[in-house]
């Protein structure tokens, strides 16, 4: 890698739709290694804020700003979304595309997909059109259809949102294993757990605000604001 | 009743005898017609996935522009066809009028936007689904555009043989611009309504029926045929 497009600023960053304030404003640096998780109730602003940092949504105001060249920083980073999108072909095509459409050859973008297909045990089935598999299938693919760029930095929304435990324990294998690879982790869940075991840091997000941003340790056991202190009880937060 | 056991008599007779003048005609029909899809096809089909993937000030009026198209009264657009074709028309020079060009070029500017309109319908429902992902992989235009026309061919098959129905059976502007001329532009529907203005009903029944079957036996050629890519559900 040439030079890192970390650490990604946001300065002031406000997203609006119509009057309505979504997010911010929101000042927040991240750099360095490792995993960073996203939590708060539905509703905080954690997919926007995943959204913007990726370009896939606009800064009203204020600004989002990467450590590299603008048309580099995009296409060093991946995105799973919250629900899969799979497009109409196989899996193997699905997972190959990213590679096609940096004009990589069909050959061999279609031989490394092949690998991660293996990877993710998907076996014969990642032959079929991609559409007839299983919810937790289908999130394995999109893990692999963003992890064969290597991406720099790796975006995920929920990925586990909707599987049962061996599923969430293998999509968390991936991520750990990206992880130690040297990719960036920038994810939201709903999963206290799943936090625990994933994260370095967590970032505590209420009404598109962040609250508060700690290690995993310390936010778990001594979170700073009430809001947070409720959240982790399990409280209601109106 | 009578007549339509005569018509179907009479079909039958032509095509087990292979009539001369009927293979002509129903030659012509498909040349015409097939001609004229595939080149609205080629306009058409781009034209909706541009317009799917692309933002732009009036999209919207320019949809409900393109819907409206899709009606345009095939007589009218012989007329205009005519008027541009004709001796003192600006491509009068060309002498294309009453030649199957002529009908070729008024098919175009018919199905054209048939087929851009629906085919633009099923790749917009694409699009919605693949918005996201086509965006965050940093697709280029025409690789998004590529994404739709290659994952939605099926649509883009449907809206394609919808184009070749209304091609087929059209009449009223191939009668203006082509003439309906024995051995050089006449087609199953201009020799249809010319056998009825002779009264000769079964005949014309007879021609009836061939058309109806050749626009069935095509649909069903073509479904079978991309029905062994064996896609599954979509
Ligand atoms: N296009 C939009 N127009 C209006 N409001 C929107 C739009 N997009 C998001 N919002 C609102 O912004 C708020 C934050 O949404 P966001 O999806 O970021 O929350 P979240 O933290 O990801 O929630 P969840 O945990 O349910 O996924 C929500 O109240 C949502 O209704
Ligand atoms: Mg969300």
């Amino acid at each position: 890698m040439v030079e890192t497009i970390l650490p990604v600023e946001l300065n002031g960053a406000v997203v609006r739709k119509g009057e309505k304030i979504i997010i911010g404003p929101l000042d927040l640096s991240i750099g360095g290694t490792g995993c960073s998780i996203l939590i708060g109730p539905n509703g905080a602003g954690k997919t926007t804020l995943l959204r913007l940092l990726h370009g896939l949504e606009r800064a009203n105001s204020g600004a989002v700003k990467w450590s590299a060249r603008k048309n580099e920083v995009f296409s060093r980073q991946s995105f799973v979304f919250q629900s899969p999108v799979v497009l109409r072909r196989s899996g193997v095509e699905n997972i190959a595309y990213p590679l096609i459409v940096r004009g990589v050859a069909r050959k061999m973008a279609r031989a490394e997909a092949e690998k991660w297909i293996d990877e993710i045990g998907l076996g014969d089935v990642g032959r079929y059109d991609a559409h007839v598999l299983s919810g937790g299938e289908k999130q394995k693919l999109a893990m692999a259809r963003a992890l064969i760029t290597k991406p720099e930095v790796l975006f995920l929304d929920e990925p586990t949102a909707n599987l049962d435990g061996a599923s969430t324990l293998e999509i968390e294998r991936l991520i750990l294993s990206a992880r130690d690879k040297g990719t960036r982790i920038i994810m939201a869940t709903h999963d206290f757990g799943q936090a625990r075991r994933l994260a370095d840091d967590i970032l505590f997000m209420h009404r598109g605000r962040i609250h508060e941003r700690a290690s995993t340790e310390d936010f778990f056991d001594e979170p700073k604001t009430e809001e947070a202190n409720k959240f982790i009880r399990g409280d209601l937060l109106l | 009743m009578n007549d339509l056991l005569a018509g179907l008599q009479s079909a039958i007779g032509l095509i087990l005898h292979l009539d001369h003048d009927l293979v002509e005609i129903s030659l012509r029909s498909l040349q015409v017609t097939i001609s004229a899809v595939l080149i609205s096809a080629a306009i058409g089909l781009p034209f909706g996935a541009w317009l799917s993937v692309t933002r732009f000030r009036y999209r919207r009026l320019a949809i409900a522009l393109l819907n409206a198209l899709m009606g345009l009264p095939p007589v009218v657009v012989g007329l205009f066809v005519y008027i541009l074709l004709s001796r003192s028309g600006p491509f009068g020079v060309l002498d294309l009028l009453f030649t199957p060009t002529a009908m070729i070029i008024a098919q175009v500017i018919i199905v054209t936007p048939i087929i851009a309109s629906i085919s633009h319908q099923s790749m917009r429902d694409l699009w919605f689904q693949y918005h996201d992902l086509l965006i965050s992989i940093k697709t280029t235009k025409w690789q998004r555009m590529k994404a739709l026309l290659w994952d939605g061919r099926r649509g883009l098959l449907t809206a394609t043989l919808t184009g070749f129905g209304r091609g087929i059976g059209e009449i009223g502007a191939i009668m203006i611009v082509g003439g309906n001329i024995d051995h050089l532009t006449r087609v199953l529907t201009t020799a249809i309504a010319l056998e009825v203005g002779k009264g000769d009903f079964p005949l014309a029944l007879g021609l009836g029926i061939v058309l109806i079957s050749m626009a069935i036996l095509i649909n069903l050629t073509i479904h079978i045929l991309s029905r062994t890519e064996r896609e599954g559900t979509w």
